[in-house]
């Protein structure tokens, strides 16, 4: 088992406070990612798991106990260090073993476990080497296994990946994936990389200066994104947002203008939509197609073309100063600059209010 | 042969000679007279005989008269290059002198005595050690027991100085504490006060916890090395946290952290401070010398200070021991002087 | 740090090793107290030998030292003192006029400042400019540096009793250098019973024991210095000398200025190898104020623990100052690499 539960914790070092409030239940064997941009207090939140800080306030349980206060070592997880963090000084084997040995566990038993480890991770052959003779890849191998071993109720993995090059970590990535679908073990996973959350998580949390902004599946972040920053966090390239004003409403329906005249009408009926309000809409850049359009064309001039074969990325910028990427299918504005129309579906936009919440429509 | 040459005196940029080349190699050569001479001198005088070391101007090489045994004569006589009267020049063996005058004989012939004037006679000299000042130190005086006190104080110092530094070290660099600084300043504090300015007090309180006249007495006050504790702190704050929280994750108590984790990964600057520790209880001499007044607890310095301020200075034994006392240093210098300059450069530590 | 060499890695691994089983024995009571106290009172269970070995012997001391220099008596024992206030300070500063010990209560200790004075002086300009000088050679592209380095550093480990053996051997009467005079047609001179040459020679000494300890440190200093500086110069046609003064002394001075606060602070409290060599004679000549503290508060018949405690502590407020502007120049030092 491991569901892991957090009630209102809050931890502060001094005045500062770096996590408010957080509530998160970890459901047995989720992979569950933790991602936000450096100094959002997501290793923070993993270090207080992990038991090796302590919060400020707040309860914190594993399987329905209360471990708040209760040390690293007797909380039963894992984890994978950022850095590695392997023993410079032993061997890989002694590495996998020194935190067997520390909970008094017959060799015989210890054995098997790193058996079935290196097994499992590929890394028999460098059992006897130290890590300073490893490779990164074989170093991550090696912490990964250091965790697994340990047969823990969960494990927590510090941004595992970050100091591989990037044709390695896309492989890991896989493997970690796969791992986790083997041992069927709770996987908290810290990361900055939005790729790695989306193609990884079963739930992302997405953080940001000490608050959960939002919790979800993967596609149901990208596809109805809670507010601004979770939109412009998730997805790349970034979302398009462009600044825009209620024109006029209609029962069931409300009509938006923005840059680069901008025109549509929306479904929508949300009581703040009301004329002259400030609005954002949020277009994702593989959502726009060159083209004619009544509702949601617009017109920018291109400033850069980068043609990636499968599809093109164009930069633009509308009149009135509005910078606009596009992703179109196929090969398209052949090194052609000037001034070209674009256009979206409504249905596709994402729509935020002043305070940058999202506004339901259809 | 001539490429050796040419290594030997290149020059920057392959220009010639210039001045300042001629005074750096003056002042190179210079140095390794001034700086080894000394103590080669002292090691080649500490194997003269008491009557070599009174000749003036002294030889560089220990000689000693050349001897032989005559048939009936019970001790071995000296043997001497001498002129005889009749103008022909033969080595003889002395047998009596009386005044001015030599009676010799010829070993091969030992029954005739010939008698010459002291003047005609030159001694035969041949390079000899004289052990004896080795060994007679240890054999009469309580050379020995000097010995075994120093190598006692040294060790146990040094063995005290690790642990209790570098658990001190350990604690200041990877926990936070209240108190950390005040603990910090208080040791930086200490940096400013040598033991020649508390010298008084802390015989007194070596006295009041009754380790005046002890071995204990000479370690103890030296073992809370600021110097050590920074030395290691400084090297253990370069240790990655990650790898602590790791070992508390791996179940390991703070203790096993200190001794499996942080003490192997700190080994170089252990074996920095091991080595200076060494050298500095080897060569205390000032504290020791406070607290050690019964001879047999005295440690080589003492006693050879000791040996070389009585009124009949016994120079042959005080050179031998002297020697011996240099021989650990010389040792450290030889296998590990590259590691302590660097040690030195690195952290300004002596 | 430079020092993680593999003879290095050996040493240490030898010296951890022993402490090993000792650890296991003592793990258990300690998981015990980490359990009851947490890490904090982990981190008072590491420092406490230290700091408990610090406190007997280092911190009460320094506060002893200042009960016995307000008190009187030759008892060592404090109870047994009496108590007389400022008394032992102005019997020290008692005087007639500075300049000359002979008018001062305490003659004995202003002979000593005196001397102390001049030692400082002579022999830390001494040391530095040799050591500088022989530092500069060695940052040359010569043959065999770590060797050189090496000849100079070796009488630097030798204790000073020896050092004071050797050269009492040397320039006693019938000692080397006289004989190498004689060679000459020199007379002999009786270097350690001349109150000039005996003091000249306790600078000489001192000089030749330390200075491969501050040669190291500067050498440190100008390695330090980035190579591309000097080329620089040279690609502009500068002078030798012009480099020196201009590129390489500025860069060196915040090393150098710790270096001879570093030898004021030694020069100080000079005892150990002078005393050996000339004993503080011939009669006052080579008294020093580690020397007078150390007869007064023990050797001598005029024995006076106060004396000699309120002397020490007169010494130590120097020898703080001294490092107060070392630690500051040193402070300075950093924030200026940190800007850099």
């Amino acid at each position: 088992m491991g569901r892991i539960t957090l009630t209102n914790i809050d931890r502060a070092y001094g005045k500062v406070k770096v996590l408010h409030d957080i509530n998160l239940d970890i459901q047995d064997g989720e992979m569950l990612v933790l991602v936000g941009p450096s100094g959002c207090g997501k290793s923070t939140l993993l270090r207080l798991l992990a038991g090796l800080d302590q919060p400020t306030s707040g309860k914190l349980e594993i399987d329905g106990r209360d471990v708040t206060r209760v040390s690293a070592a007797d909380r039963g997880l894992a984890m994978v260090f950022q850095s590695y963090a392997l023993y410079p000084h032993m061997t890989v084997r002694q590495n996998l073993a020194f935190g067997l040995e520390n909970q008094r566990m017959p060799k015989a038993e210890i054995d098997t476990r790193i058996n079935e480890a290196t097994r499992m991770l590929e890394i028999g052959q460098y059992l006897d080497r130290r890590p300073g003779q490893l490779s990164g890849g074989q170093r991550q191998r090696v912490a990964i296994g250091r965790a697994v071993v340990r047969n823990p109720t969960a494990f927590l993995l510090d941004e595992p990946l970050s100091n591989l090059d990037a044709e390695l970590r896309i492989s890991t990535r896989a493997e970690i994936s796969a791992l986790h679908k083997r041992l069927a073990t709770t996987m908290v996973y810290v990361t900055h990389d939005q790729v790695e959350a989306m193609t990884l998580a079963d739930r992302i949390v997405v953080m940001r200066a000490g608050r959960i902004e939002q919790i979800g599946r993967p596609l149901d972040l990208y596809n109805e994104p809670a507010n601004l920053f979770v939109a412009g966090f998730i997805g790349a390239p970034r979302m398009n947002l462009l600044p825009c004003k209620v024109k006029a409403t209609a029962p069931g329906s409300v009509r938006i203008e923005g840059p680069g005249g901008l025109s549509m009408s929306i479904v929508a009926s949300d009581a703040n939509l009301k004329p002259g309000e400030d609005f954002t809409v949020g277009i994702r850049p593989h959502d726009m197609t060159i083209g004619m359009g009544s509702d949601g064309a617009l017109e920018a001039q291109v400033t850069l073309v980068e043609a990636l074969g499968p599809e093109t990325v164009a930069h633009t910028l509308t009149a009135d100063g509005q910078k606009l990427v596009a992703v179109l299918k196929g090969q398209q504005l052949d090194g052609s600059g000037g001034s070209i129309k674009l256009h979206f579906d409504p249905a596709m936009a994402h729509l935020f209010d002043r305070s940058g919440q999202r506004v339901p429509h259809r | 042969m001539s490429n050796v040459v040419a290594f030997l005196t290149r020059r920057r940029g392959g220009r010639g000679w210039h001045w300042t080349d001629v005074f750096m190699w003056a002042w190179l050569i210079g140095a390794l007279v001034l700086m080894f001479g000394p103590a080669l001198w002292l090691a080649l005088s500490s194997f003269k005989t008491p009557a070599q070391l009174a000749e003036f101007p002294p030889t560089l090489l220990p000689y000693a008269t050349q001897q032989a045994t005559v048939e009936g004569y019970d001790k071995p006589l000296n043997l001497f290059t001498t002129k005889l009267p009749d103008g022909t020049t033969r080595v003889m063996a002395e047998v009596r002198r009386v005044g001015t005058v030599s009676q010799l004989v010829d070993p091969k012939a030992p029954s005739e005595i010939v008698k010459v004037n002291i003047a005609d006679r030159q001694p035969v000299r041949e390079i000899r050690f004289a052990t004896e000042n080795y060994t007679q130190p240890f054999e009469h005086f309580d050379f020995l027991q000097y010995l075994k006190n120093s190598v006692f104080v040294t060790v146990v110092a040094t063995l005290i100085t690790l642990l209790t530094n570098s658990m001190a070290a350990f604690a200041l660099s990877k926990y936070q504490f209240r108190g950390r600084n005040l603990v910090l300043l208080l040791i930086v504090g200490t940096l400013m006060v040598p033991l020649s300015v508390l010298l008084v007090p802390l015989y007194s309180v070596i006295s009041a916890v009754g380790l005046f006249d002890s071995l204990w007495g000479v370690i103890l006050p030296t073992v809370a090395t600021p110097t050590g504790v920074f030395l290691l702190r400084q090297y253990m704050l370069t240790i990655p946290d990650e790898l602590i929280d790791a070992a508390r994750m791996d179940n390991a108590s703070e203790w096993q952290i200190y001794w499996r984790i942080v003490l192997p990964l700190a080994a170089p600057a252990l074996a920095v401070l091991a080595i200076f520790s060494v050298v500095w209880r080897w060569n205390d001499f000032l504290w020791p010398l406070v607290v050690l007044s019964r001879k047999e607890l005295y440690t080589l310095q003492v006693g050879l200070n000791t040996y070389a301020g009585e009124l009949n200075v016994q120079w042959h034994f005080i050179l031998a021991m002297t020697v011996v006392t240099m021989i650990p240093v010389v040792l450290v210098f030889i296998f590990l002087q590259r590691y302590i300059t660097a040690g030195i450069a690195g952290t300004g530590l002596k | 740090m430079t020092i993680g060499s593999a003879i290095g890695q050996k040493i240490g691994a030898a010296i951890v090793a022993p402490i090993g089983w000792l650890a296991a024995i003592i793990d258990a009571p300690l998981k015990l107290w980490q359990r009851a106290t947490g890490t904090t009172g982990m981190a008072a269970f590491f420092l406490a030998p230290n700091m408990l070995i610090f406190g007997v012997f280092v911190l009460a001391p320094f506060v002893i030292n200042f009960l016995y220099s307000t008190t009187s008596g030759n008892a060592f024992f404090l109870p047994d003192r009496s108590f007389v206030g400022a008394e032992q300070y102005q019997r020290l500063l008692e005087c007639g006029s500075y300049l000359d010990p002979s008018t001062c209560r305490e003659d004995l200790f202003w002979k000593a400042v005196h001397n102390t004075g001049l030692f400082v002086v002579l022999q830390v300009t001494l040391l530095i400019v040799v050591s500088m000088i022989t530092a500069l050679i060695l940052n040359r592209e010569i043959v065999g540096r770590s060797f050189w380095r090496a000849v100079f550093f070796f009488p630097v480990l030798l204790s000073p009793v020896v050092v004071g053996l050797i050269w009492r051997w040397i320039l006693q009467r019938q000692g080397l250098l006289n004989s190498m005079l004689y060679q000459f047609g020199y007379q002999p001179t009786e270097w350690l019973t001349d109150r000039f040459w005996a003091f000249a020679a306790g600078i000489t000494v001192s000089v030749w024991a330390h200075m491969g300890f501050f040669t190291l440190i500067l050498l440190a200093g100008l390695q330090a210095i980035p190579r591309d500086l000097y080329e620089a110069a040279e690609m502009d046609g500068t002078r030798p000398g012009r480099v020196f003064w201009r590129i390489t002394l500025p860069l060196l001075m915040p090393n150098l200025l710790v270096v001879i606060i570093l030898a004021l602070i030694r020069a100080v409290q000079i005892f150990d190898e002078v005393y050996v060599l000339t004993g503080g004679g011939p009669g006052t000549s080579t008294l020093f104020l580690t020397q007078y503290i150390y007869e007064v508060g023990f050797a001598s018949l005029l024995r006076n623990p106060g004396l000699a405690a309120a002397a020490s502590i007169l010494m130590g407020a120097v020898l703080v100052v001294l490092t107060l502007v070392q630690l500051q120049v040193g402070r300075r030092n950093e924030k200026k690499g940190a800007r850099e």
